[in-house]
């Protein structure tokens, strides 16, 4: 198997060409993209912060979006809260995504960019789950949008949505074994058909 | 197939009725746009239920991603929406800019724009075409294509493709246009605009087409917010969500245009969104070249670029609705995450509300409207 780039710190032997990857040498550290929140993301971080029962919320930012890291167990109820309560308004799913960071804290992050178009602002929801049994309630129920962004992560990454309505594979063929998402999943190291 | 059991319930009652039948469209079909399954089930010829296949073409393409330099991943942009590749080159250009801090010269990002503009009129105007093929008028897509053709060489002059371009670059555009650039652009928006007119004239109230598209397939605005739908689709049912205008990107916040909204949702209101929105572009292309003055095309980065560890969401208004990136940097050559929104990918999902209830016949055209592109949806 190869892996070329994205490896944190741990420096690999390098596909290309067959050249030997340099050995472990001082680097830097890594520069962190500058946060940047626009005069409404700020207004809306502060109104979270009231409206929300924080105790459990990390609260944090992203270039120009508020970002909020719930408990899994909690989504649904603030994702319902978000999308009805008319100060919030985040009626528009933008964007359902799974990243994989099992090689560093053995966790998936999912991440649900929300938009409102009522009150023209935006942000970023967070979770946490473990890959042991790796599942979280499904906001099909708040957003119908969300149907096959999870049926698709669920494919690629093996994250079970709880309370989905159907969870059948939607971009990989029926009998396809493996999460072809995750990091851990070769890239180029197939056989031929 | 026959469902045995409506078979078994006709037999005890003795009495004359119908069964529902399953029937199968696509993935091969002329009239999915591509490689798309539909499995439907009809009571005569009336749609009870839709189950929309998709993933035939499914490349894997945003693990590929991950996997190249950032420069080499436009080339990857450019296959998801191969009809609109400028529009989807620009999305990723926009989103690597955004996590780097840095902007490309004004002459540049107006030669994207007016790029991505023609994109639009070169998409929508495919869209005219096959649209009226779906209905089985055949002759509008021989002027269009026309129409679309000239779009393609100007591009090729440009850039030295018809397609797949790979013309932007982190910071700004491969090189700079030529000479006789501005003057065949300008040539070209007339040209263009007789084609809509004439296209407009053809098809918007023909009395066959308004019979097959004036209250077919219909969506609320809630509804269609609900699903995340986006661009014209989104538009028709009455939600003025343009991300030119909501979030500007480029130098649109300069422009003077309007975003045309629909009222009815159905599919007639689609089609001559689709018109009206051409014809805007036109006219921003004309403001765009209005505002070019000689300059520098490319900002001074490093050749490979290396964004700041952090993650970054950009998105752009595509000719089939709000195309955006998520990705997620730790400070190397290639992103460690990138995940793509997929405006097809999302429209396609309300097929089913739009359908049940219509005939077979209007599946296709329902499907029209929505302008999908494959490449796009299962990436």
């Amino acid at each position: 198997m190869t892996t070329r780039g994205t490896s944190n710190g741990e420096a690999e032997p390098s596909g290309q060409g067959g050249k030997a990857a340099p050995a472990k040498r001082h680097e830097p550290e890594v520069p962190r993209a500058a946060v940047a929140l626009p005069a409404e993301g700020v207004v809306l971080a502060e109104r979270l912060s009231e409206t929300l029962d924080s105790h459990d919320i990390e609260f944090g930012a992203a270039i120009d979006e508020v970002v909020c890291t719930v408990p899994a167990d909690r989504l649904i109820d603030i994702c319902q809260q978000l999308k009805d309560d008319p100060e919030f308004g985040f009626t528009y799913l933008r964007l359902l995504t799974v990243v994989d960071y099992l090689e560093q804290d053995g966790e998936f992050e999912v991440v649900y960019h929300l938009f409102s178009l009522a009150n023209h602002h935006k942000m970023v929801v967070k979770t946490r789950i473990p890959e042991r049994g790796a599942s979280l309630p499904s906001v099909t129920g708040v957003w119908r949008g969300a149907d096959w962004y999870e049926r698709e992560m669920h494919d690629l990454f093996g994250v079970v949505f709880d309370g989905h309505p159907d969870l059948s594979p939607l971009v990989l063929p029926d009998d396809f074994e493996g999460f072809p998402g995750r990091k851990s999943y070769p890239l180029n190291d197939y056989g031929e058909w | 197939m026959v469902n045995p059991a409506n078979l078994a319930d006709n037999q005890a009652s003795s009495q004359p009725g119908t069964v529902d039948m399953m029937v199968n469209m696509g993935p091969q079909h002329p009239a999915t746009h591509g490689v798309f399954r539909m499995e439907l089930r009809v009571d005569g010829e009336q749609i009870l239920d839709l189950v929309p296949h998709v993933g035939y073409l499914h490349r894997g393409s945003e693990k590929l991603c991950e996997h190249e330099l950032y420069s080499q991943i436009i080339t990857l942009f450019d296959r998801f929406d191969y009809i609109s590749n400028f529009n989807n080159e620009l999305v990723i250009v926009a989103a690597v800019e955004k996590l780097m801090g840095v902007e490309a010269p004004p002459r540049a990002e107006l030669i994207r724009m007016i790029m991505c503009e023609f994109n639009r009129i070169a998409s929508h105007m495919l869209f005219y075409g096959t649209f009226a093929i779906d209905m089985g008028a055949i002759t509008p897509v021989l002027y269009n294509f026309r129409d679309r053709e000239k779009i393609q060489a100007l591009f090729e002059s440009v850039s030295g493709a018809r397609m797949m371009h790979n013309y932007f670059r982190v910071g700004g555009i491969k090189e700079d246009v030529g000479d006789d650039f501005v003057a065949r652009a300008l040539a070209l928006c007339d040209d263009l605009e007789r084609g809509i007119d004439e296209t407009d004239r053809l098809l918007t109230v023909n009395e066959i087409f308004v019979e097959r598209t004036v209250g077919i397939g219909v969506i609320s605005g809630e509804d269609a917010l609900d699903w995340g739908l986006s661009g014209p689709v989104l538009r028709a049912s009455g939600v003025p969500y343009d991300v030119r205008v909501d979030e500007p990107y480029s130098h649109y916040d300069e422009m003077d245009f309007g975003v045309p909204v629909g009222s009815a949702g159905d599919c007639w209101d689609r089609f001559y969104l689709r018109i009206l929105e051409a014809r805007e572009s036109i006219s921003i292309i004309r403001q765009a070249i209005a505002l070019m003055e000689p300059g520098d095309t490319m900002a001074q980065i490093r050749r490979i670029a290396r964004p700041p560890a952090g993650e970054v969401y950009a998105h752009c208004e595509n000719p089939r609705g709000d195309l955006g990136v998520y990705i997620v940097s730790d400070g190397g050559e290639r992103p460690y995450r990138l995940k793509v929104r997929p405006p097809s990918f999302c429209n396609l999902q309300a097929l089913r509300d739009l359908t049940v209830g219509h005939y077979i016949a209007d599946v296709v055209v329902i499907l029209g409207t929505l302008d999908i592109v494959l490449g796009e949806v299962d990436r």
